[in-house]
């Protein structure tokens, strides 16, 4: 536990991300099995234990202290688990501390009935700074900014493994994480997920920056502004995953009924049109998808008046076969015969825009008005498919140029009628690769650009993911994509980004893309025009 | 009935004490002065006479570039003052020169402890339990989440991350008069014997102490080395420096602080340090809960801190208080 404490306590105050993933990277290096894999799904939030809540603690202190006296200092430290830690009249050095392990065995073995005997037991075998650790990791309520990928990001340091394959052996994986430990650490083989639903990384494309493109390598395809999803069966059992790997099946159950051949297929979730005003049966514009997200239970109503489907680009496996070896074109060639076998209603197949040369497919693309089409993308005919972004293989168009991915950073309040509400917001772009310790670098403010009903959903994020405040400013977690819509971008000396804006306005939010996916600074570069 | 204590008075410019027209750490310039201590929040300049220990005298003589009026005291030594008032200084244990101030007339006892603290300081005087009929006590650290771990404890965490990271400083911020040299002084008990380089603003003072007999060993000035000296060293600088300019010289510091406040995550992290040590010069819950128990005053006066959490523990002790409501008593030395 002191091990365990520690290194909360120097995660708390270490604000550069690569400072973090070094810290997180040695514990997990040097620590044994199986507390760092409790720690693991402690810090990423994986533990629960019911009988443990923070009005647990709460009692526990009141039953104590004076309840004047506990109110006080509860409103001065701004955290419940903090204050009862300090206030717990342990000792100023713990003779016998738990391990994690043991710790968690005791938190899980609580019940309601005896918690408010055995958690005292627990608490006077620490010191102010365990006792803390303790409860935060009893509570699960962590808030120290280590998301999931950054927790995979120095898992993948420590054992010197890659990333993409941390992501696919992670999925389906429980703590303590004994097998993903002994593959990574223990060079054991990786845990088997060919029986299981599980995520796979999404093949990703860079930003198109040359000029051209030679169409005999390459296939382009329309991008469609939906979200992207891939869509998992194998015995019995369907799973909807969005970008960063999280199972929304529950938002939409019209897509997992209806997927019954073994298969991992990456496609862009899209819902059905008619009521934008467009032809019936087209894909609607985003606007109308948003209304399906982050719902935990799905009305008939909702159903029927946002029906969604599945505009397929890919497979990865099918029926037992990994595809992901073989080139574009033989994957293709596999959809299309595949096609036949689903659900019309459900599955459609992303067309190959028929373009003889570059010149055509930009003529094209220029045409293309409909709400649905976000950009083109371009595919090497022989590229496997592979996880992450890799220089070469895929790329993407956008139709609007000036549209850029930023990191919510920080928030503040509006003023006049918006003034109980976090409605300005700072955000960044990488200064380099994140997965390698690139730094989040503001590159501009705005304040309008949404709806009051996203208005409403950021206000309540940034209340919810506040890792700071400095007076009216609260700092987020970073965990937040924003599509940032622009005019231009000029140098600028003032900033430390070395980029000045112009009137930036926040296009949408992309609560469904991961945060290091966000653009590069690199990429606000490319596109200064003075 | 009560008494009622009508010639000593909380005005909010500091304690009036009537019959003898003097005042007790007067926010404004008056004709008579006493002073608890060298804090500017306590000790203001351009008194007509100053009434406080040599070394309370020497440090504002050092601020304020002037002595006139200065009148020492003793510890122990009585003051006769105009109005059959009398004053006697005892150690407070706060910071070098540190004084409670005993006030008597008419058959009462008044303390006022000015700021204090009850654990041992190698550059101080330690506190000594004065008893009296009321009790005039500071409260900064007054909420029972203020406990103090052992200054030892954080020592040693100071030098176990210097000794982890030998290519960078542990840049510390500190007080530049008291939290400094107790530190430095700490520092050396636990054996730590290398150069402490210092910021400009500290070195004054630590000259001062040398001057009292306060051994502070071997102190260098950051803007007479090279950088790469300062490699794997200790870097004392005043709260208001670790962020600026100045700190942009020193090899990739560690920036670490030493006040009371570190003990709460939130105040370490808005004041962007790295390495909170939670070393304070003020008694924390359980010395002011424990002073004001064993000097077992009739009433209880509180000066500046967090007054309401003191008040509601003299309610559950069924011990007579007052919040007196003094204005410019800053922490400058939490
Ligand atoms: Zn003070
Ligand atoms: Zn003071």
């Amino acid at each position: 536990m002191r091990r365990f404490a520690a290194l909360l306590d120097a995660l708390v105050y270490t604000r550069s991300r690569n400072a973090k993933l070094k810290l997180l990277a040695d514990y997990l290096r040097e620590t044994p099995d199986p507390d760092r894999g409790w720690a693991l799904a402690a810090l990423t939030d994986g533990l629960d234990f019911p009988a443990v809540k923070s009005a647990t603690i709460r009692n526990l202190m009141t039953e104590r202290v004076d309840p004047v006296l506990w109110a006080l200092s509860r409103d001065y430290v701004g955290d419940t688990a903090e204050t009862a830690s300090l206030l717990w009249p342990g000792p100023d050095i713990a003779e016998d501390p738990p391990t994690v392990s043991e710790a968690v065995d005791t938190l899980s073995r609580m019940t309601r009935a005896n918690v408010m005997m055995e958690l005292p037991r627990l608490l006077d075998r620490l010191d102010a700074e365990e006792r803390y650790a303790l409860l935060k990791l009893a509570t699960g309520a962590m808030r120290i900014g280590i998301s999931a990928r950054l927790a995979k990001t120095a898992f993948a340091l420590a054992f010197d493994v890659s990333v993409e394959d941390v992501e696919e052996h992670w999925h389906g994986q429980s703590a303590p994480y004994a097998a993903l430990f002994g593959w990574a650490a223990h060079g054991a083989a990786p845990p088997s997920a060919e029986h299981l639903p599980l995520f796979r990384p999404f093949m990703l494309a860079h930003p198109l920056e040359a000029a051209e493109i030679d169409l005999a390598g390459y296939a382009a395809e329309w991008k469609w502004d939906g979200i992207r999803v891939q869509v998992v069966h194998v015995n019995g059992e369907t799973r909807v995953y969005s970008r960063s790997g999280d199972d929304i099946s529950g938002s939409f159950p019209e897509i997992a009924e209806a997927l019954h051949i073994d298969a991992v297929l990456d496609g862009e979730l899209l819902v059905r049109g008619a009521h934008q005003g467009r032809e019936e049966g087209g894909a609607a514009s985003f606007n109308a998808l948003q209304q399906r997200l982050g719902r935990k239970t799905v009305s008939k109503k909702m159903l029927a008046d946002y029906p969604a489907f599945v505009r397929l680009y890919d497979v990865l496996i099918l029926e037992g076969e990994d595809l992901r070896p073989l080139p574009w074109s033989d994957r293709r060639a596999r959809l299309e015969e595949l096609i036949a076998r689903l659900d019309p209603e459900r599955f459609d197949l992303s067309a190959v825009i028929p373009a003889a040369d570059f010149a055509e497919l930009a003529a094209i693309r220029e045409r293309a008005r409909e709400d649905a089409i976000e950009g083109v993308m371009l595919k090497r005919r022989d590229s496997p498919y592979v996880a992450g972004r890799k220089t070469g293989l895929w790329y993407k168009w956008k139709r609007d140029p000036l549209l850029i991915d930023c990191v919510l950073m920080y928030a503040q309040r509006g003023s006049g009628k918006r003034s109980s509400f976090y409605s300005d917001y700072t955000f960044g772009c990488w200064d380099g690769d994140p997965d390698s310790g690139a730094e989040l670098l503001p590159v501009g403010k705005a304040y309008f650009g949404f709806t009051d009903e996203e208005l409403k959903w950021l206000d309540r994020y940034v209340r919810n993911h506040t890792v700071n405040r400095f007076g009216p400013v609260r700092e987020t977690d970073k965990s937040l994509v924003l599509e940032v819509a622009f005019d231009s971008v000029h140098a600028s000396k003032r900033h430390k980004s070395g980029l000045a804006m112009r009137f930036p306005r926040i296009h949408r939010i992309r609560a469904d893309k991961p945060a290091h996916e966000a653009d590069r600074i690199a990429t606000l570069q490319a596109m200064i025009r003075d | 009935m009560a008494r009622d204590f009508a010639w000593i008075r909380p005005e909010p410019e500091g304690i009036h004490i009537a019959p003898a027209d003097c005042w007790i750490d007067p926010s404004i310039p008056v004709a008579h002065a006493l002073v608890t201590h060298g804090h500017s929040d306590h000790a203001r300049g351009g008194h007509g006479v100053t009434v406080a220990t040599p070394e309370t005298l020497a440090i504002m003589e050092l601020r304020y570039a002037t002595s006139e009026g200065a009148r020492p005291v003793l510890y122990g030594e009585t003051l006769r003052l105009p109005g059959d008032v009398s004053a006697t200084f005892f150690p407070a244990g706060h910071v070098l020169g540190s004084a409670q101030i005993l006030l008597e007339h008419a058959g009462e006892r008044v303390v006022v402890t000015g700021d204090f603290k009850r654990r041992p300081d190698p550059t101080c005087a330690p506190f000594e339990v004065v008893p009296c009929d009321v009790l005039v006590t500071e409260a900064t650290f007054a909420l029972p989440v203020f406990r103090h771990p052992p200054v030892e404890h954080e020592i040693a965490k100071l030098l176990s991350t210097l000794a982890a990271n030998p290519e960078r400083c542990v840049l510390v911020g500190a007080y530049a008069l008291g939290k400094a040299q107790r530190l430095i002084a700490e520092l050396r008990r636990a054996g730590h014997a290398a150069p402490i380089y210092l910021h400009g603003a500290m070195e004054a003072m630590c000259r001062l102490y040398a001057r009292f007999g306060i051994d502070l060993g071997d102190l260098r000035l950051v803007s007479d080395v090279k950088t790469p000296e300062l490699a794997g060293q200790i870097v004392i600088a005043p709260p208001s420096a670790l962020n600026d300019r100045w700190s942009r010289r020193l090899p990739d510091p560690i920036t670490a602080m030493a006040s009371g406040w570190m003990r709460v995550r939130q105040r370490a992290r808005q004041r962007m340090v790295e390495l909170p040590l939670v070393i304070s010069d003020h008694a924390d819950w359980d010395e002011l809960t424990r002073t004001i128990t064993e000097v077992n005053p009739a009433e209880t006066w509180i000066t500046h801190g967090r007054e309401d959490a003191m008040m509601r523990w003299c309610e559950l002790n069924q011990r007579r208080a007052r919040a007196l409501a003094l204005v410019g008593y800053e922490d400058e030395d939490d």
